[in-house]
């Protein structure tokens, strides 16, 4: 793990308390975050914030810092300034095991590249979470994860291993073994876009329902036509920036910056 | 089974094949502990040079650089040193150094199983490190995101994973191990080669001996081949490619 920079103490319980009772607080605010590989910088100033229930979608061209603010939202990638925090976690002054795995009932991540467990069946995948991270006990989440199953449509799938799946299936899996941790926030980073076009569909089926249930999502995503769909907020980010942000009727039918113009007419 | 130790008799009086160790009780008792020590041998250390490997690959893993570099300069003495002299260096080395200390209770098949199991646990530690670094680095991301911690991800992830792209490596080197015990003779410890010679030494049937050794290590090793293709089977995971 690279050192974080030095940053003032995390508050104590009852601080956290206290602000989490405030029902109109957004869940995920990020401040002017500044993040760095080495040298070279890929966020240069982002701020964010998202509503309980709200679905944002982050769109722009690769390479634009997306995925990483995705991965500073969840706390995989340390940030060198800005503040990030998600419900009562302050992200960036996280440090230990056991601070991180709170963040991570509150919020979870589904990937580009699926990343589920190769030598656990899709059952397995689902509970293993739960069982040694959270020690909920073994019949509950057992039930839950066949429910969840159940809900992703793979129900009859679930002794098969990931490698015996399609990729839309085995997306499936990988959101419901992150819905098992009871999160208040999804993150999806790209997660159609390793999938051949017939199976997109059955994976955005699954996040419609979500965002339909209220679940708070932030997708990054090459899909316009569904972002227009089901975003309330469309960011558009270039550069380590967020160039635009708005509604999605707005910023795509009538986008304010060259620069989104000259990507959405590319996209489009 | 006298019947059997008759037929030998006869194949000698008949062929001047002369096996002594079937149809001579002293010689036939000499060569099956001998085949024990081997057996015995070669089990115990691959045993211990397994769990040597998988510590060793674990704390390469760790974020301090010194246990760390301990694992490394052990991986280069061990590698870069022929078995036989780490076995000479143990008994007669370190053996006579300690021998205040431990007084007689550590004897000579002692220190080849430890010499031996430390010979074939550096091999182990690099071979499962290999098989480490092949899981793939987003697959230890979506560990993380999930809150499992370190020691979990290596445990419950990482390792399983590891440990079946690591088997045909590690089936080589327990092959290699269960010759290497032969080397155990130079510090008088009766394995199997220590006894056949010493029996061909008393009824001077060398070329006899050297066949009998052929076949009895061909088999042992086969054995030993066969079960690890067994283990790799059972737990290999459908659509899993290694």
């Amino acid at each position: 793990m690279m050192d974080r920079p030095a940053v003032n103490k995390s508050p104590t319980q009852r601080e956290r308390k206290r602000s989490g009772s405030d029902p109109s607080r957004p869940i995920v605010d990020v401040a002017d975050v500044h993040q760095a590989f080495g040298s070279v910088e890929v966020l240069k100033g982002v701020s964010m914030i998202v509503r309980k229930g709200g679905v944002v979608c982050i769109i722009g061209p690769s390479g634009s810092g997306k995925s990483t603010l995705l991965r500073c939202i969840n706390g995989l990638v340390p940030i060198q300034s800005g503040s990030i925090r998600v419900a009562d976690f302050e992200v960036h002054q996280l440090r230990t095991d056991k601070e991180k795995i709170a963040l991570r009932k509150e919020v979870s991540m589904v990937f580009q590249q699926y990343n589920l467990f190769p030598h656990k069946t899709a059952l397995e995948n689902v509970m293993m979470a739960p069982i040694h991270v959270l020690h909920e006990e073994r019949n509950e989440v057992r039930e839950r994860a066949v429910a969840l199953l159940t809900k992703v449509g793979l129900a009859q799938k679930r002794d098969s291993y990931p490698g015996e799946l399609s990729g839309g299936q085995q997306q499936r899996v990988a959101i419901a073994r992150s819905l098992a941790m009871r999160p208040e926030v999804m993150l999806f980073d790209e997660v159609t876009a390793a999938l051949d076009p017939e199976t997109v569909k059955e994976v955005l089926n699954t996040i419609r329902e979500l965002a339909r249930e209220g679940m708070t999502c932030i997708l990054v995503t090459h899909e316009m036509r569904f972002a227009r769909e089901i975003a309330d907020e469309v960011l558009f980010t270039d550069g380590g920036k967020i160039v635009e942000a708005g509604p999605p009727a707005e910023l795509f039918d009538r986008p304010r910056m060259e620069r989104t113009k000259a990507f959405l007419s590319q996209v489009l | 089974m006298q019947v059997v130790w008759d037929w030998f008799r006869w194949l000698y009086d008949t062929t001047g094949i002369n096996l002594t160790i079937f149809y001579d009780a002293f010689d036939r008792t000499r060569f099956a502990s001998g085949f024990w020590m081997t057996v015995k041998l070669s089990v115990i250390c691959i045993l211990l040079s397994v769990v040597i490997g998988i510590i060793g690959a674990g704390i390469q893993r760790s974020r301090y650089r010194i246990p760390r570099t301990v694992v490394y300069w052990y991986i280069q003495a061990f590698r870069n040193t022929p078995p036989l002299v780490q076995l000479y260096f143990f008994y007669f080395g370190l053996g006579a150094l300690l021998k205040g200390v431990t007084g007689p209770m550590v004897t000579n098949v002692t220190w080849a199983i430890i010499s031996l199991s430390f010979f074939a646990g550096a091999f182990n530690v690099e071979i499962f490190r290999s098989g480490i670094e092949a899981v793939p680095r987003t697959t230890l991301e979506a560990a993380e995101s999930l809150g499992f911690s370190r020691l979990q991800t290596y445990l419950r992830i990482v390792f399983p994973l590891a440990f079946r792209i690591s088997l045909p490596a590690l089936n080589n080197n327990l092959v290699n191990l269960v010759k290497t015990t032969t080397l155990a003779y130079a510090i008088a410890v009766p394995e199997m080669l220590y006894v056949s010679s010493q029996i061909w030494s008393d009824e001077l049937n060398v070329p006899v001996m050297m066949n009998v050794l052929l076949v009895a290590y061909f088999v042992l090793v086969g054995i030993l081949v066969w079960i690890m293709h067994r283990w790799e089977k059972a737990i290999r995971v459908p659509g899993f490619g290694v």
